[in-house]
């Protein structure tokens, strides 16, 4: 399907709203809750309600779950104009993501870059299909902020690779079917120049993972750990050593998700919650202190969010934006983090239940727990701001 | 709307931007200061009339370009870079807008064509306080019958020496802030001029039974606050583009200080410690960009939420400036607050603008209350 005159575009949005609101179920146009409303895909495919199952495979038929990449893939051809009418019209209606994948935000795009075409078609279809669930091994032990450091080895055995080192803070890799991962190929060159981009398939001999707690309870990483474990030629990604730029171009896109850049802000005002919880004299918020916090947080909010449209628009007209993703990664989090720290003021001591009745009040306490990694994962604050003074700035070093 | 300029809105900065460093850079600003605090360049007001930047937010009616805020938002934007001196805020973007929105033709066919070509200046008179708030009006506009009797006094005119006339805010016998043109020369008006730390001439008015005509009255019964407003977000957002061209400056000014600066064998912007303060300013100078930009295509759009889009505008601004034209001065150490350098100039003019038509403060507090907490 291929409309591009401005009256096909407007039938193909008045399609798209009729379709999705016959489709989509009402319990999909609710907000995430917990991480029980994300569904994963995978060999272990787990729907957590009918209605979760019946919207998936809607979309699957529809050949939406990426719109956006090419038919061969499984994907749904979309233009990009089609495909920014698509979401705008279930930002509308509220509707869920079909399916929650790193297989589409993450290694799709690279993929889509370095991969050999037998490659693509061997991996993107079931990442389409919902069939693989992918994570990521990037950090290890003692390869954090200098991810370059990392250790982990490939050695070339001929008609395999013989992997064998460990990986930390791979999300969900005690379910994942395949993990793409950094390995060093050459311990001879300097750091940078002797990685490589590995595919590699999780039920493989010698693969074995252990979660980590975090300080929210829960355990969406693990420690994953390769003893020997041989992989073929073939799951190699682009240019033997030359990992890295496949790593800095999904790193990227990496902290694009993380900064929350293209998504749309759904959640309830923080002055409408702190006036919920909080006593008020005269409209305002009695807490002179804490309003004038919350205004700081939602005017840096506000421009922040047209910040991100700004630099959109002028990549369109073909500005390179690619150096700024630093900046959406670090401000993003950091606006997220005091949002966190503010939304524990703003709810009071119903905001503190860590075990209780109150299912929402109990999130809060954990989601303000995770959010103290956003300005760690996917390089550090710090590890951004250095990216911006010596790119952006070009400061000497 | 895209938050990008348009080509048409790209070529007038770059013509600004080219202008400016030819016929005014910020050397002419130590000049004028050195000149017994000279209020603007005179040499230069005729030029920039030629350039056609005081016709931009004037109607086709009037001969003027239509052309609109974003664009005469990038002119400020550059001159805010050279800190140039000349009535463009006072008098066209400020006090031409009140004239603009007015429903008294007779009073705009007389005063566009004049303040457009630059032969007569308009100054704004609002102020009575030692600090911003415009609900705050003690000036009186008593009706007689030969017209409005004004009593009372103002501070904080911005351009106000040497203007040909005042557009005042004053309390009408309905308890309603309104608007009146006031010619300089008229009978009771008084006025005296302090240099403040910007090295900008700001005038201080005392009417005592100044009679203006009926005529000479610029909003309509009823529309007053209104019009104040808008007369207010505008000066706040034209203000926010002035000042987003100052942070810039003084930022880039700065960071290129660090790569030519040695201690301890180095360069000072080796410095870790420096390179993360250097990385988050740009990070804050990334979000005042944008906010300008959209309070300026709000004026242009006349969009509902204006006086959100002008608090956030001013309150960004505010905030980023100080922090820039702080930081600005710690990083170029000693030689900052020697008078040799002109980086010393955007710390002050900082304090000037930060105080005009409400600091980061008052803007922030309005935001908050606009969204009902």
């Amino acid at each position: 399907m291929e409309t591009t005159t401005k009256t096909g575009l407007e039938d193909f949005r008045l399609e798209t709203r009729r379709w999705l609101e016959e489709n989509c179920p009402e319990s999909m146009r609710k907000p995430i809750k917990d991480s029980n409303d994300y569904f994963w895909g995978g060999r272990n495919a787990v729907f957590t309600s009918e209605d979760q199952q019946r919207w998936f495979e809607r979309m699957l038929e529809k050949k939406w779950i990426v719109p956006y990449w090419d038919e061969k893939y499984g994907g749904g051809g979309l233009s990009r104009e089609e495909n920014n009418i698509l979401t705008q019209e279930m930002t509308r209606l509220g509707c869920r993501k079909p399916l929650f994948s790193f297989g589409i935000s993450m290694l799709g795009p690279a993929l889509h870059k370095f991969a050999s075409e037998e490659q693509k078609m061997r991996f993107l279809p079931d990442i389409t299909a919902g069939k693989t669930w992918w994570c990521q091994g990037y950090s290890e032990p003692n390869a954090g902020s200098d991810l370059a450091g990392l250790q982990t080895k490939a050695e070339d055995k001929g008609d395999h690779y013989l992997v064998t080192g460990s990986k930390v803070w791979t999300s969900y890799a005690n379910k994942a079917d395949w993990i793409f991962c950094l390995v060093r190929t050459d311990f001879e060159a300097p750091k940078h120049n002797g990685i490589s981009f590995l595919l590699i398939d999780m039920a493989s001999k010698g693969v074995s993972t252990r979660p980590i707690k975090l300080i929210s309870g829960k355990s969406p990483f693990c420690e994953t750990f390769f003893d020997h474990v041989k992989v073929p030629k073939e799951n190699l990604i682009g240019t033997l050593n030359e990992g890295w730029s496949i790593a800095k171009y999904l790193l990227t896109h990496e902290r694009q998700m993380i900064g929350g850049v293209g998504e749309t802000d759904q959640r309830k005002a923080l002055h409408t919650i702190a006036k919920e919880n909080l006593p008020l004299k005269d409209g305002k918020l009695t807490d002179a202190v804490l309003r004038s916090e919350l205004a700081v947080q939602e005017m840096d909010d506000a421009i922040f969010e047209m910040t991100i449209q700004r630099i959109m628009d002028e990549a369109k007209t073909g500005v390179n934006a690619g150096a700024l993703s630093s900046f959406f990664k670090y401000y993003g989090t950091e606006q997220n983090v005091s949002r966190m720290e503010l939304m524990t003021a703003i709810t009071g001591s119903d905001g503190l239940i860590w075990e209780g009745e109150d299912k929402e009040a109990m999130n809060q306490a954990r989601l303000f727990c995770r959010s103290k990694g956003n300005t760690i994962e996917g390089g550090t604050s710090e590890v951004q701001l250095g990216i911006i003074s010596k790119r952006i700035l070009n400061l000497p070093s | 709307m895209a938050l990008i300029l348009n080509e048409e809105q790209q070529m007038l900065k770059d013509a600004a931007k080219e202008f400016l460093a030819a016929n005014a850079p910020v050397e002419q600003f130590r000049t004028l200061r050195d000149n017994n605090y000279e209020a603007f360049d005179a040499d230069l007001w005729p030029a920039i009339v030629e350039m056609g930047w005081t016709a931009l937010t004037l109607p086709e009616e009037y001969n003027g370009l239509d052309f609109g805020f974003v664009g005469l938002g990038q002119v400020l934007e550059e001159m805010g870079r050279n800190l140039t001196k000349v009535p463009l805020l006072s008098s066209i973007a400020i006090s031409g807008s009140a004239l603009v929105n007015s429903t008294n033709a007779e009073l705009k066919a007389t005063w566009l064509p004049e303040i457009m070509n630059g032969t007569k200046r308009l100054a704004f008179a609002q102020d009575e306080q030692n600090y911003f708030d415009p609900s705050a009006i003690a000036t009186t506009a008593t009706s007689t019958a030969s017209g409005y009797k004004i009593n009372g006094s103002k501070k904080m005119v911005i351009d106000g020496a040497g203007a040909d006339a005042y557009v005042v805010v004053a309390k009408t016998d309905e308890g309603e802030n309104a608007l009146f043109l006031v010619e300089a020369n008229t009978a009771g008006l008084s006025s005296s001029t302090d240099v403040l730390l910007d090295a900008g001439t700001y005038s201080n008015l005392n009417f005592d039974n100044v009679i203006v005509a009926n005529n000479q009255r610029i909003s309509e019964p009823g529309k007053g606050a209104a019009l104040i407003n808008l007369i207010n977000n505008t000066a706040a957002i034209c203000l926010s583009a002035e000042m987003l061209g100052m942070t810039k400056e003084a930022f880039e000014q700065t960071i290129a200080y660090l790569k030519e600066r040695t201690q301890f064998g180095k360069r000072i912007g080796s410095y870790q410690a420096l390179q993360h303060r250097a990385a988050k300013m740009f990070c804050e100078i990334e979000l005042c960009k944008s906010v300008v930009i959209k309070a300026l295509q709000g004026l242009d759009q006349k969009a509902e939420k204006l006086d959100e889009l002008a608090s956030l505008a001013k309150a960004k601004l505010g905030r980023t400036l100080m922090l820039v034209s702080n930081e600005a001065m710690q990083m170029h150490g000693g030689i900052g607050v020697t008078d040799d350098v002109n980086i010393g100039f955007y710390f002050k003019r900082a304090r000037v603008a930060q105080r005009l038509f409400g600091d980061y403060n008052y803007h922030l507090d309005r935001y908050a209350q606009l969204n009902q907490y």
